[in-house]
């Protein structure tokens, strides 16, 4: 059961074949199972999602029920879920119990889906191999001794172990695409505005953004369908109209105009990771696609642009973690400061206290515009590259990240090495337009993934490119030799 | 040496919407603790905000009171420190794009001429929750109530105009005149609806050079604003007397132990490293909601105040009173049109029933004596029913509850006796009952005369119990009196 | 370009967070890394720069319609400290 698609399954619920309930139960044995492995779920949420199983069952019984509906589901531990203990992979969220469900989870949940539980993350969204949670690291299932990215690395591991047919995650810099891409499974980051950030939790609130993770696009499309909705509560989320991300899936690529950036060929680039793209573009090609080459010429100042703007939101939005109304609070605080610095000391891991110490000086008194203004001028310049390559191209194609996965401890003591594993996903965020990684190929036994960026509010045209590729390939039903 | 005072004042006012700027919490005042605060106020994760229109209306509504440029694209930026009744750990505001631009304010000086003073902008900001130290609280331990976090405030931003704490607390009563009578606040400053920081400095005079300025935080009475003023200014002449230096400083003034001192946490420390706020966009305002704002515009005091002298033919200084509250306002207006009568309407209303609700502590909204009733009785008296002595026992009555004007005249029978065959019957009962004082005066000089008709007088009205009509009385005993000249 | 110790304690003071003694060097060394990347901002040409998001233009207003209720019992469920309704915090001076 754990092989079928998203896609496979919502008809197999439809044709009797299984029961949501036994669809969740032989979830739950497989996560019961196998979780201890990678790592993967910090809180699974075994009666609730066979109640919701129950309840579900009932409505496909009646007819005319949702997509979604009786499909188990994983929630990235970043998602408030009301009753549930939703961490952020932090010490600081370790008891919060959240009395509200964010927009996304109550999407799902009124269409019926069941919440097997909560994925496990870099703490606060920060990072990009799930090795800085405070629940530990998450390992690849290609590679346990292998970082599956971050920070979604939870979701990325559970759907590449099959642990779930589908889950959710968040996309700030790439923590989407890029453990999508190390896991060998299909991610996909919205437009800016698409999905609703309320009750997610704020890393950087002008960059992040839900989306889904599954092994296919049509699977995501289908997860999209869901996650996408006009929030009022939300004053980022656009009113665009809502199209069935299932319905252009099929349509055929001729003609279609794929940018390819040179910037994004350049050194750094694994030569194993390199083929296997230009492999992919091959493909594409004799589905009819045209690659035009393009130049995005501010692109080497966007992880620049991202480490002051990201991390100076986050030291804004981290400012109410601080032991008075929920969360981790210091034993004995002796006065006010006391029960600050150390709650916050305490409850924080190295990786967020050293990031929002450099939010608050990139917004510090004398460096503010230096840092914080010429970033966000510097983000108009990005913005303006895509505006500008959309004029010729449909879509922009390369790598996802520019090495597979890399062992833990790899990136060692200079963060800078980290950062530079999201070279080629931070400008989408930055611009604020759409992107998805697909499986395309592997290096040593490890996938590969292929980056595709649209235009704004175009996920359908994405998804129908990385449909059509996965259609005429199968790299994305590949799965981690031990699980074969 | 002779010093001149400079003063600037920030002052924050309540707005009255019935939510909170970013979140659907009621904003009621006196609910009990953190009952009104739901997860947006107490910021928990992945809350985000969404902008009350209202909020924004009222802000702009100031701005075009004062004649200020409203900025048509304003921006939100977030104000960065620690505190525990911030529970963001900042504060959400306006610092480089604030939605109302310079204005002024003209206040009315001791000498009867006026001063305006300028305004360098207003900007909308969420409130702060509150703490307590003590009372409900163990030893040891603060308590936080966020309920009034989130609450709308614009902050009023003045030039240091004033010159004295005069021209202050008249700047700041004008600018609790214009917030109510528009409407946008409720003006109560025990509730803490105004809160006012006043800048001080003082220089020698005819310099031009600024002095050092200190600030006194959170003053929320006239009165208390005053105090502080004075004992700051004092304070700091003898300091730079004495030799020594002003310091720049943030200060805490106690209305009750009349002291002011500086605040001990480093404020100064305090980088706020404003940014603007990710989660808001640009707040738009379009020029047909400033004309729609414009022509809805409630009626403004100094307006009200030119409409009543030249409308009721008040005096300017009646008027400056009646005219600065708008229920105030409302009230006088309201018997005014009812009596044909404003003097008389004025009289009442700034007179006995101003001081009969002062005495108990009640606003005119709240009055036991309504518009209604009071021109009912006004009219009384000019019609002759009643003498004006009179009529003050009836308005105690009618306070009391006993009734209308004419109910309480009739169930006391306190109808004025003008009656010309009663009155001249009783007039002459008492001439009769006194020959020695028509003795006295028959033998009296003319100038003296009128003086001596007092004891007739007192025996009279003693005689109809006050209820003689005392016009009518008079004419019938001078013209009596002088028959036995 | 390098950050100074003395600028890390101000940082971490203004954050409310603890940068001993024993890690200072560690902390200097990785943020002057991440500061040496950021600095490549400053090679950008960014005057003339003049385009804005494109769906994102101007905040969205909600009616002054009371939507919240009281909650306190969920709302303070998890909470640290609380007495009589009010979130306990050590003694505040001022």
């Amino acid at each position: 059961m754990h092989n079928f698609t998203l896609a496979e399954l919502i008809n197999g619920l439809r044709s009797n074949k299984f029961s949501s309930v036994e669809l969740t139960q032989h979830f739950l044995n497989r996560i019961k199972e196998l979780n201890g492995d990678y790592n993967a779920i910090i809180t699974t949420t075994a009666s609730q999602a066979l109640e919701s199983a129950i309840s579900a069952d009932q409505r496909l019984a009646n007819g005319n029920a949702p997509e979604m509906c009786g499909i188990p589901i994983l929630h990235k531990d970043i998602f408030c879920t009301n009753g549930v203990r939703t961490s952020c992979g932090s010490k600081m969220l370790d008891n919060f119990i959240p009395p509200y469900n964010a927009t996304v989870v109550e999407n799902f949940e009124n269409d019926g889906a069941v919440m097997l539980g909560k994925t496990n993350m870099d703490e606060f969204a920060m990072g990009s191999s799930n090795e800085t949670s405070f629940y530990g690291p998450v390992n690849n299932p290609w590679a346990l001794d292998c970082v599956p990215g971050g920070s979604s690395g939870g979701s990325a591991a559970a759907i590449s172990a099959r642990l779930a047919p589908g889950a959710t995650a968040t996309d700030t810099g790439g923590s989407i695409r890029q453990p999508a891409a190390l896991c060998g499974i299909s991610g996909l980051k919205p437009t800016y505005g698409r999905v609703s950030r309320w009750g997610m939790i704020a890393f950087a609130s002008s960059l992040d953004q839900a989306g889904p993770m599954a092994r296919t696009a049509e699977d995501c499309a289908i997860l999209l369908n869901a996650m996408a909705s006009f929030d009022e509560k939300d004053s980022t989320s656009v009113n665009e109209p809502i199209p069935n991300y299932r319905s252009k899936l099929d349509n055929p690529i001729n003609g279609l105009k794929i940018g390819i950036p040179r910037e994004y060929f350049s050194e750094g680039l694994h030569s194993g990771t390199e083929q296997a793209v230009r492999n992919s573009l091959v493909e594409l090609q004799n589905l009819g696609a045209k690659l035009i080459d393009i130049k995005l010429p501010s692109s080497h100042l966007s992880v620049p642009a991202y480490y002051v703007i990201a991390p100076a939101e986050a030291s804004a939005n981290l400012s109410r973690f601080d032991g008075v109304k929920y969360g981790y609070r210091c034993e004995d605080p002796k006065d006010l400061e006391d029960l600050y610095r150390r709650s916050r000391s305490e409850g924080f891991g190295e990786e967020v206290q050293r990031r929002i110490m450099i939010g608050t000086y990139c917004l510090s008194a004398g460096y503010y515009d230096a840092y914080y203004g010429k970033a966000q001028q510097v983000r108009k310049l990005i913005q303006q590259d895509f505006s500008n390559a959309f004029k010729s191209v449909d879509l922009i194609m390369g790598p996802t990240c520019p090495s597979p996965a890399f062992k833990f401890g790899a990136k060692g003591n200079d963060p800078v090495a980290m950062y530079l594993e999201d070279i080629y996903t931070i400008a989408t965020n930055l611009a604020g337009l759409p992107g998805m990684s697909i499986p395309c190929g592997q290096v040593d036994g490890k996938p590969v993934g292929l980056q595709i960026i649209g235009n704004y509010f175009n996920e359908e045209r994405i998804l129908n490119v990385a449909h059509q590729f996965q259609q005429s390939t199968d790299w994305h039903n590949h799965m981690p030799s031990e699980l074969a | 040496m002779s010093w001149e005072t400079v003063i600037g004042l920030e002052v924050h006012v309540q707005l009255a919407t019935k939510t909170k700027i970013f979140s659907g919490s009621s904003t009621r005042f006196g609910a009990s603790p953190n009952t009104q605060a739901c997860a947006i106020d107490l910021a928990m994760p992945g809350t985000l905000p969404v902008l009350n229109k209202q909020a924004v209306n009222y802000a702009i509504m100031f701005g075009l009171a004062i004649d200020a440029e409203i900025e048509q694209k304003s921006v939100f930026e977030r104000k960065n420190y620690f505190y525990p009744d911030l529970p963001k750990g900042y504060q959400t505001t306006q610092l480089e794009k604030p939605i109302v631009g310079p204005g002024r304010v003209v206040i009315p000086l001791a000498d009867g001429t006026t001063k305006a003073i300028r305004i360098h902008h207003a900007h909308l900001e969420e409130d702060a929750g509150k703490s307590i130290h003590d009372g409900d609280i163990p030893i040891g331990v603060s308590g936080v109530d966020l309920n009034r976090a989130g609450t709308p405030l614009i902050e009023i931003v003045s030039e240091p105009d004033m010159r004295s704490s005069d021209e202050a607390v008249a700047f700041a009563k004008k600018l609790h005149s214009i917030v109510t009578s528009i409407g946008i606040c409720d003006g109560e400053m025990s509730q803490g609806s105004m809160r006012f920081d006043v800048n001080v400095s003082v220089r020698p005079s005819g310099s031009s050079a600024l002095g050092i300025r200190t600030e006194t935080k959170n003053l929320n009475s006239f009165k208390f604003m005053e105090e502080a003023i004075q004992l700051e200014v004092d304070r700091q002449i003898d300091l730079i007397e004495d030799g020594g230096k002003v310091t720049q400083e943030t200060r805490l003034y106690n209305g009750d132990t009349k002291i002011s001192k500086p605040m001990r946490s480093k404020e100064e420390a305090n980088d706020y490293r404003y940014f603007p706020c990710p989660d808001l966009l640009p707040v738009i305002v379009s020029d047909q909601t400033l004309d729609e704002l414009r022509s809805s515009l409630p009626e403004l005091p100094d307006a009200r105040k030119s409409r009543f002298t030249q409308q009721y033919l008040l005096s300017d200084y009646d008027a400056e009173i009646l005219a600065s509250d708008t229920s105030n306002a409302e009230f006088f207006e309201s018997v005014a049109e009812k009596t044909k009568n404003p003097k008389l309407a004025a009289n009442w209303v700034m007179g006995d029933l101003t001081a009969r609700l002062n005495m108990e502590n009640k606003n005119i909204s709240n009055s036991p004596v309504s518009s209604s009733q009071l021109a009912g009785l006004i009219l009384r008296i000019s019609d002759n029913t009643i003498s004006n002595k009179m009529a003050k026992q009836v308005f105690d009555a009618i306070w009391l509850g006993e009734g209308n004007a004419d109910e309480i005249i009739e169930a006391r029978g306190l109808k004025q006796l003008s009656d010309s065959g009663s009155l001249e019957k009783i007039v002459t009962e008492v001439i009769e009952a006194n020959p020695a004082m028509v003795t006295d005066y028959v033998n009296s000089d003319e100038s003296k005369r009128k003086k001596k008709m007092g004891g007739f007088m007192g025996q009279i009205m003693k005689a109809s119990r006050g209820q003689a009509n005392p016009q009518q009385v008079n004419q019938i005993l001078l013209e009596k009196l002088n028959e036995l000249i | 370009m390098a950050i100074k110790p003395a600028e890390i304690k101000k940082l971490a003071s203004l954050s409310r967070l603890v940068v001993d003694d024993k890690t200072i060097t560690d902390v200097t060394d990785r943020l002057s890394s991440v500061l040496a990347l950021v600095d490549q901002l400053q090679s950008a040409q960014t005057e003339s720069i003049d385009i804005s998001r494109p769906f994102h233009i101007a905040q969205r207003l909600r009616e002054d319609e009371i939507t919240e209720s009281n909650k306190i019992d969920e709302l303070q469920a998890t909470a640290p400290e609380i007495y009589n309704g009010f979130f306990a915090v050590p003694k505040m001076i001022d």
